[in-house]
Parts: C-alpha cells; sequence; structure tokens
C-alpha cells in the first residue's frame, strides 16, 4: 500500500508539470485555434536561460524571475514575427513553421549550451515530506503550479487586460469593433504560455537533468493531459495533467514497466481523440458545413 | 513538343544516373543511395499529406517498421535483402491502413498530434524487452551488407551495386506513384484534401480512399526504410527518433508538396545539406533545417519544384 502510495503521489508532482505544459498549450489553443508543436523546445530553451543565469551568478529567484520575463518577451516576439505572417494560411503551413521552430531551439540549444547533461538547482531542501512520500521538491513544483493557476485565474477574472484577452480569444471581429487590440492580445497569449512553459521547464530540470531534448517526453504527456481534460477548457487541462501523472507512474510501475511509459501518451492521445474528442471537460464544437 | 521534351529530360536524367556511380568514390555512392532513400519515403509522405491533405509527423516510424521488417527477415529468416523490399513495403502498407483508420477521424491539426506522439513514442516501443529476442533491443540488428551477384558481365563494388538496386527500386517506386497519381485516384485524393464535402458529394468513397492513402503512403516509407536497412547494414532504434521525422517532413517541404519529382530535390537536400553544415557545428543542420522549414513556408510555399516550375512559366521554356 505504501509503495502504490508513493507511486501516486509522485504521479501527482509529474502531473503538475503536465498540467502546466497542458495549460501553456491551452492558452495558444485558446486564443488561436493551433496547438503549439514548438512548446517544449521552448520552455527547455528558458530553462537554459535559466542555468546561464544561475552560472553567472544571479540567486535562485533572481535568475526564475528574469526568465519567466524572458520567456514572456520572447513569446510576444514569436508570435509578432513568426506566427502572425501565417496566422490566416493553411494547417499544413502552420504546422511546418511549429516545427521549424521546435528544430530550431532544439539545435541552438545545443550549439551555444553544449549536449552534455547539466544539472540544475533546486530552490527547495533536498529531503523527503510527508512521510517519505515527496520529496521537498516535488512538492515545491506542485505549489508552484497552484501558483501559477491561481495567479493566471485572478488574473483573467479581475484585470480589463484578461478581459480584453478573453474577449479576443472568443470573439475576434466583436472585440476589434469595442477596441480591443486583438493581434496584442493574441500575442500576449503566446507571451503567457512561454512564460508558463518556462516554470515548468524550471520545475522539471532538477528531476530529468537539463539537456537539448529534456521536454520531448513532457510536451508529449502535455498534450495527453490536454486532450484528455478537455482542450478547450484550462481547468479540464490541469485535472487531465494530474490524471495522465498519475495514471503514467501507477501503470508504468505495475502494468507495463517503466520503459513503454511514452506509449501511454500516445494510446491516451489517439483514443481520446478517435472516442471523445471533447476530452473529458470541454466543450463539444459543433462545425456548420 | 512540351512532353517530349519532358521525355527527353528523364531520360537524360536516368542516365546521369546510371553514369554517376563509375565517377563518384564509394562514400559518395553511398550517400547518392541514401538520398534516393529519402526521395521514396518524401514520395510517401507526399502521397499523404501533399496530395490528400493528411498531415504526417510521425513517418519516421513506417521508415522504422520497414526498416526492422526487413532486419529480422535477413537476421532470423535467412530471406535474401531483395526479396525483403515487398515484404517490408507489404506490412507497411497493412499498419498504414489500420493507422489510418482511427486517424480517418482526426482532422488537420488533431491528426498532426496523433502521428507526432507516434514519431516521439517509436524508439520507445522498438526497444521493449518483450519483442527483444526479434529486434535486439537497444543494440538493435547488425546485417552484413550483400554483395553486388555472380552473374554481372561487369565487376561492381558493393555499394555501386546497393545504388544501382536503390534506383531501380525508386524507378519502380516513382513510376507506379505516376500512375497512380495522374488517374482517377489521383484527382480523388485531390479532391479530398480541397473539398472533402463536395469530394463525397460526386461519389468518392472519402473513408475508404483516405485510410487507402495512408496505406500506400506507409507502403513507400516502408520500401525506403527496407532498402536503408541493408545499405547502411545496421538498425537501432534511437536512429528512429523524432527527428527522422522531421528530416521527411523537410524534405517534403523543400522539394515541393504533391510534386513527384519534388520528391527527388528532397531526397538530395536532406541527405546533403547536413553534410555541408555539419561542418560549422554538429547542431547547425537542425538549425537550418528549422530556418529553411519557416523561409521555404513563407517565401516558397511550393519547395524548389515548384519555383522551378515558375520560372519555366515565367521564360516560356
Amino acid at each position: 500500500m505504501d509503495a502504490f502510495l508513493h507511486q501516486v503521489f509522485s504521479g501527482l508532482a509529474a502531473g503538475g508539470i503536465y498540467a502546466s505544459v497542458a495549460l501553456a498549450l491551452v492558452m495558444i489553443y485558446q486564443a488561436t485555434h493551433l496547438v503549439n508543436f514548438a512548446q517544449g523546445e521552448m520552455a527547455m530553451f528558458a530553462t537554459y536561460i535559466a542555468w546561464a543565469l544561475i552560472e553567472s551568478g544571479f540567486p535562485y529567484w533572481t535568475a526564475f524571475g528574469l526568465t519567466v520575463l524572458i520567456a514572456l518577451a520572447g513569446g510576444i516576439l514569436i508570435q509578432r514575427f513568426i506566427i502572425r505572417p501565417v496566422s490566416n494560411a493553411s494547417v499544413l503551413t502552420v504546422v511546418v513553421v511549429f516545427i521549424g521552430m521546435l528544430a530550431i531551439f532544439n539545435a541552438v540549444a545545443g550549439w551555444v549550451f553544449s549536449h552534455t547533461v547539466k544539472s540544475f538547482p533546486s530552490p527547495f531542501p533536498s529531503k523527503s515530506v510527508l512521510g517519505g512520500l515527496l520529496s521537498a521538491h516535488e512538492l515545491g513544483a506542485m505549489g508552484i503550479t497552484l501558483v501559477v493557476l491561481i495567479v493566471l485565474y485572478a488574473f483573467f477574472k479581475w484585470t480589463p487586460l484578461g478581459l480584453a484577452m478573453r474577449a479576443a480569444a472568443l470573439n475576434p471581429v466583436s472585440s476589434r469593433l469595442c477596441g480591443v487590440r486583438v493581434g496584442w492580445m493574441l500575442a500576449f497569449g503566446w507571451g503567457f504560455a512561454a512564460a508558463i512553459g518556462a516554470i515548468a521547464g524550471m520545475m522539471v530540470a532538477p528531476i530529468v537533468y537539463l539537456d537539448p531534448n529534456m521536454m520531448s517526453g513532457i510536451l508529449l504527456y502535455g498534450f495527453a493531459s490536454a486532450l484528455l481534460g478537455g482542450i478547450t477548457n484550462p481547468w479540464g487541462a490541469v485535472a487531465g495533467g494530474f490524471i495522465v501523472g498519475v495514471l503514467e507512474n501507477v501503470l508504468g510501475a505495475y502494468v507495463i514497466g517503466t520503459e513503454l511509459k511514452l506509449t501511454v501518451a500516445l494510446v491516451i492521445i489517439v483514443a481520446v481523440l478517435t472516442v471523445k474528442p471533447s476530452g473529458l471537460f470541454g466543450k463539444v464544437l459543433v462545425t456548420r458545413v | 513538343m512540351a512532353i517530349d521534351r519532358k521525355r527527353l529530360l528523364l531520360i537524360a536524367v536516368l542516365v546521369g544516373a546510371c553514369v554517376l556511380p563509375f565517377l563518384l568514390t564509394n562514400y559518395r555512392n553511398f550517400q547518392l543511395t541514401l538520398a534516393l532513400i529519402y526521395a521514396i519515403s518524401i514520395l510517401g509522405l507526399n502521397i499523404l499529406t501533399g496530395w490528400n491533405g493528411q498531415i504526417s509527423l510521425g513517418h519516421g516510424a513506417f521508415f522504422a517498421v520497414g526498416a526492422y521488417a526487413a532486419a529480422i527477415l535477413m537476421s532470423k529468416a535467412g530471406v535474401p535483402y531483395w526479396a525483403t523490399i515487398p515484404v517490408a513495403g507489404a506490412v507497411c502498407l497493412v499498419a498504414g491502413f489500420l493507422f489510418g483508420l482511427p486517424a480517418l477521424r482526426l482532422e488537420g491539426l488533431y491528426l498532426a498530434l496523433a502521428t507526432f506522439a507516434l514519431g516521439v513514442a517509436i524508439p520507445q516501443i522498438l526497444k521493449y524487452k518483450g519483442i527483444e529476442i526479434w529486434t535486439g533491443g537497444v543494440q538493435g540488428i547488425l546485417l552484413t551488407k550483400p554483395r553486388p551477384p555472380e552473374w554481372l558481365p561487369f565487376r561492381l563494388s558493393r555499394d555501386q551495386w546497393l545504388y544501382f538496386v536503390t534506383l531501380f527500386t525508386s524507378g519502380v517506386m516513382f513510376l507506379l506513384a505516376h500512375n497512380l497519381l495522374q488517374g482517377r485516384i489521383g484527382r480523388a485524393l485531390i479532391a479530398i484534401r480541397d473539398h472533402p464535402i463536395a469530394a463525397t458529394a460526386m461519389g468518392i468513397d472519402t473513408a475508404m480512399v483516405k485510410s487507402m492513402a495512408f496505406g500506400v503512403s506507409a507502403m513507400y516509407t516502408g520500401v525506403a526504410g527496407a532498402l536503408s536497412a541493408f545499405v547502411v547494414g545496421f538498425v537501432a532504434p534511437d536512429s528512429f527518433n523524432i527527428f527522422l521525422s522531421i528530416s521527411i517532413l523537410v524534405g517534403m517541404v523543400v522539394g515541393g508538396t504533391a510534386s513527384i519529382p519534388g520528391a527527388i530535390f528532397g531526397g538530395l537536400f536532406v541527405q546533403f545539406i547536413p553534410n555541408i553544415s555539419e561542418e560549422i557545428s554538429k547542431s547547425a543542420p537542425w538549425a537550418i533545417y528549422g530556418v529553411f522549414l519557416i523561409v521555404f513556408m513563407f517565401l516558397l510555399p511550393m519547395g524548389i519544384a515548384g519555383a522551378l516550375r515558375m520560372l519555366l512559366v515565367r521564360f516560356k521554356l
């Protein structure tokens, strides 16, 4: 029983990170109806920036804050210069551009920071808590995920900018008529998504270590979480993240072994998309023909 | 006149392709063979994505299935290398058709997502302990490169012989694709891509054509995989990662979507650009691939083949 509980808790810890990635994906999907394949690599690159800042002597939380700001600015710039020109193009064009970004970030990270695996510091003490069920880092990472969620909720609920962003995502034409600068709202959406991804990257790096391919598996779980929870619903995506985290750990420990963990994500993705494309908590989309 | 000129060009290219291996070193021959193999798999992806509009980011998985089918047949069952090509093709046809069935329910972005997941997960599946007796696990399978046969009237080196095997196979595959895509089926594929509802109204069995397109596309990529298995002489899980799928995608985009000759340009690009750029840095090829992907989408969405066609029209050649 103890071993099982341990699996569930470390599943929840991993789930927090998947939830953040899923949230970043939903953020961009809500605003533009696109799924950002480069999300994982953007987060990885931001984590390298954090690493470089810490190496050059900044204290952890200063580096953390700076990285989030850099990621925010980077996301906005990417949307303005790379995504906006193709926003009305075919799906294939957009997907190819995302894959291009994925390749560039991956290669440049390897080029600038070398391919050797690096360890990444954790801001939390290295001891276990809750009677050995979780490490302090895992608990801290979950806490940070929750803080991010609350901040986002408050932002979208109570600030004028959040309201404008929601309006722009819901009905771009009417919002533009009301004076909302829809283009910039989309850019902010990308910025926030990049910032959330950066936080997820910094939280996962102490566990999986830092290398240019560290996010590829996590991105897959992020996709699975977002789809399982419903890609139209941010809360669903977060719930999906925790469900996928627990599922992955429990199945990995008792049913299929750790080697096929990525296949769990593949099966979840294909199953959700074919059986219930709207996910557990998503809106059913109806298309008029 | 135009058709005659086209035929002349084709003959010239074929003659050139037959003479070239005698002028090059073995290593260059080997690289040229790999470029042809890429070209076949790019043509496969093009049938699915270019003509039929179903985006696949996981074609490396079918490449892997073809390569492993060939390698297992050669090492475990002692099947001669040339006979593994049709078998690998058939295996991938079935695999692709089966993956195409759930894919029917997925459109655009979602299909891209599902195939992306397939492409990321495939190395792990290949390493799975339960099938290790067949696949050799993490180590993969080592094959002996086939020798040129005794009945040849003149002597060829091993790499030259493999080049001609690949050239012949790709000739057959390109001819098949040409005949398939010029006719009824090709038009049905394009109709489904451009307007699925109208296509159904015209009496096209959309579901059947889409899953068959997936199957045929996977077959092409599987044939390429089988060729690569004995040309390289080695298969291992980590050579079939997501970046193989992306390479095939890069080849398709740069060569030209929905273009048969485009696949050859794409194959040459994917094979030789990394060679040149690797001299800058180990990571440079991927950065350059990425930049090419984005630049082509912005400036030349029809790829090299489309650009050449435009030039021909512009100068009335």
